[in-house]
């Protein structure tokens, strides 16, 4: 477009203003790409079909436990092939600082059912017949220097052993690696036998939910319906669905994330609407003769306010791209710090889609009153000497 | 008699200041041939300006008529008046107006951004404006590396470059010192001697107006020689 030279001078003329208005856009885009990837975990569509294990946990919340014996009534269930069931432990590793989620689980069936994590098979023997086992991820290994063999101490803040105390024992009896999700390494599996026979006897034979494999993923919505109404009107009513689904009530528990995020990006774009707002109407106000020139050489005031309109579209436009490719570049790196409770993230296109939408509507709200002006600019006023 | 260019009859212009209304050209009539080089002189105020204004069809009268080449000008709205200007004619003004961040040759580029010229031809017709004013060598320069008088050579040859028949001039050399505005005279004069521009100047100095063919003096919005 042979008009870019304009738009290009007009960008460059001040270009401290313009780097500086960029950045600000930059930064937006770079919280709106981050922010809104996790959101969409908060608020896309649950869909029971296509995935080959289902969340069983208590209807009403998820910290709520589950009697045990439902297991067995689950896996009598047509198309259900292994039933698996944790809780979560809590406590603490030392110190605080040394979070990292621990899950009470049948070893077995629950080294059946995620076989995306690599453990070999001594390993794998060692935690089914260990009562006291615990296998950790690779990065927990890593992080801490645990060497199999080890007793790892840990402080309990939910659950408590039967005579009171708090400090649980487990042996690292084996470690384990997921090559596709190294978030996950960062986590610990304990014998789930051990840990129902000692801790506390009135918080015996429960568990906080089921994990259900199924023969076929096509099953899902089925197999999902027949749970829930086998367990309807009792003590213990069910909600059955996807992993991505569970963790994202999983995560919801401290509150409505979607909406937070959301609200959180909502005013940082209207701090952006204001900046670039700004930096338009004061960079179209110190080139009021240059714009009446224009007009003079004979550009419609229809073209100089198109001018205008794409200048501020470059400018949204730039920060957009530059702020998308930055969360692109971040993206793994969050989504592996994240994937424990959240799953996997990525950039959607959507939010790719939806940023650039975003960029246009701001370009447009913040360079439509300049433009306005420039358009209305009389060229004899403009022109008129000191 | 040379072929009448500019036509302006009975033109007024009137401004309204508050309940007072401010008659600024008052029933003035006008003819420049083509080829002519006419001066326009006056004290400020005089509605000198505004008569160069309404020739080059940056304003429209309060009443009368505007013809240039035959074409009413006063009577086309703002996209017309545009499309004319961009065709039609040149203007210089005192403070050159260039953009800051272009070089010499893109500001002169400018007014053929409008046309359907390729890239190729456009540069063509600078490097001939640029010839015409002197400057060949400075097309990579930017108006700050330019002296004052180099800028209104640069300016001068952006109101060349679409050929356009009429230039017009308001002050070009109220910024430059003495031998440099002789120099930017004398280009004028060769615009209108060697290549046949017929050109209206508005200047405040005795000196300038001497380089037209003829001078007219406004004063209170009327011709008074």
């Amino acid at each position: 477009m042979k008009y870019w030279i304009i738009i290009l001078a007009a960008l460059k003329r001040k270009k401290w203003r313009t780097g500086l208005t960029i950045s600000s856009l930059v930064i937006a885009f770079l919280l709106f790409g981050l922010l809104r990837s996790v959101a969409v975990i908060f608020t896309e569509d649950v869909d029971l079909s296509g995935d080959d294990r289902l969340v069983v946990a208590s209807k009403y919340s998820i910290i709520d436990s589950m009697p045990i014996s439902y297991l067995q009534r689950i896996k009598g269930i047509e198309g259900v092939e292994i039933v698996a069931h944790q809780d979560w432990f809590g406590g603490t590793y030392i110190d605080r600082a040394n979070f990292f989620p621990k899950w009470p689980v049948p070893p077995k069936e629950f080294l059946d059912i995620y076989e995306e994590f690599k453990i070999s098979d001594q390993h794998k023997e060692a935690f089914i017949s260990t009562r006291t086992g615990m296998i950790a991820g690779q990065k927990i290994i890593d992080r801490f220097g645990w060497k199999i063999g080890d007793r790892i101490p840990i402080i309990g803040d939910i659950y408590f052993l039967n005579d009171g105390t708090n400090l649980w024992e487990f042996d690292l009896v084996g470690t384990f690696i997921d090559s596709e999700n190294p978030g996950n390494e960062d986590q610990v599996f304990l014998n789930y036998k051990y840990f129902d026979e000692a801790r506390e006897e009135m918080r015996r034979g429960v568990v906080g939910n089921f994990i259900v494999k199924l023969s076929d993923k096509n099953d899902g919505p089925r197999v999902a319906k027949e749970i829930d109404a086998m367990f309807a009107n009792s003590m213990d009513e069910t909600k059955t669905s996807t992993e991505k689904a569970y963790q994202q009530m999983f995560a919801s528990q401290i509150g409505d994330i979607g909406f937070i995020m959301n609200a959180i990006l909502a005013a940082v774009f209207f701090t952006i609407l204001l900046v670039t707002g700004n930096t338009m109407s004061q960079s179209i106000r110190e080139r009021t003769s240059e714009l009446a020139v224009f007009k003079t050489i004979g550009f419609s005031d229809m073209t100089v306010m198109n001018l205008v309109l794409i200048e501020s579209l470059v400018l949204c436009i730039i920060g957009a791209l530059l702020g998308l490719g930055i969360t692109a570049l971040m993206m793994p790196a969050l989504s592996e710090m994240v994937s424990v409770s959240l799953g996997e993230i990525s950039l959607d296109v959507s939010v790719i889609l939806s940023g650039l939408g975003i960029a246009i509507i701001t370009a447009f709200i913040s360079g439509f009153p300049p433009a306005l002006g420039a358009m209305r600019l009389k060229v004899v006023d403009a022109l008129k000497k000191d | 008699m040379s072929e009448i260019l500019v036509d302006v009859k009975n033109l007024s212009k009137e401004y309204k200041r508050g309940g007072e209304t401010l008659i600024v050209l008052d029933d003035l009539n006008l003819e420049i041939p083509k080829q002519d080089f006419l001066a326009l002189m006056g004290p400020s105020g005089s509605g000198k300006s505004t008569l160069l204004n309404l020739i080059g069809g940056l304003d429209t009268p309060s009443s009368g008529s505007v013809s240039i080449n035959g074409e009413r000008i006063d009577q086309m709205n703002s996209k017309q008046l545009s499309n004319w200007r961009a065709g039609n004619v040149g203007f210089i003004f005192q403070f050159y107006n260039l953009l800051p961040v272009l070089t010499a040759q893109k500001n002169i580029e400018l007014p053929l951004l409008l046309t359907n010229l390729s890239s190729s031809e456009r540069k063509k017709h600078v490097e001939t404006a640029l010839s015409i004013v002197g400057l060949s060598d400075r097309s990579g320069h930017k108006p700050s590396e330019l002296s004052g008088g180099q800028q209104q050579r640069v300016a001068i040859a952006r109101a060349l470059v679409s050929d356009p028949d009429i230039l017009v001039c308001d002050e070009p050399t109220g910024d430059l010192d003495r031998n440099t505005a002789t120099d930017i005279l004398n280009l004028l004069k060769s615009l209108n001697e060697d290549h046949g521009k017929t050109i209206l100047m508005v200047t405040h100095d005795p000196a300038a107006a001497d380089s037209a063919k003829r001078s007219l003096h406004l004063d209170k919005g009327k011709l008074t020689t």
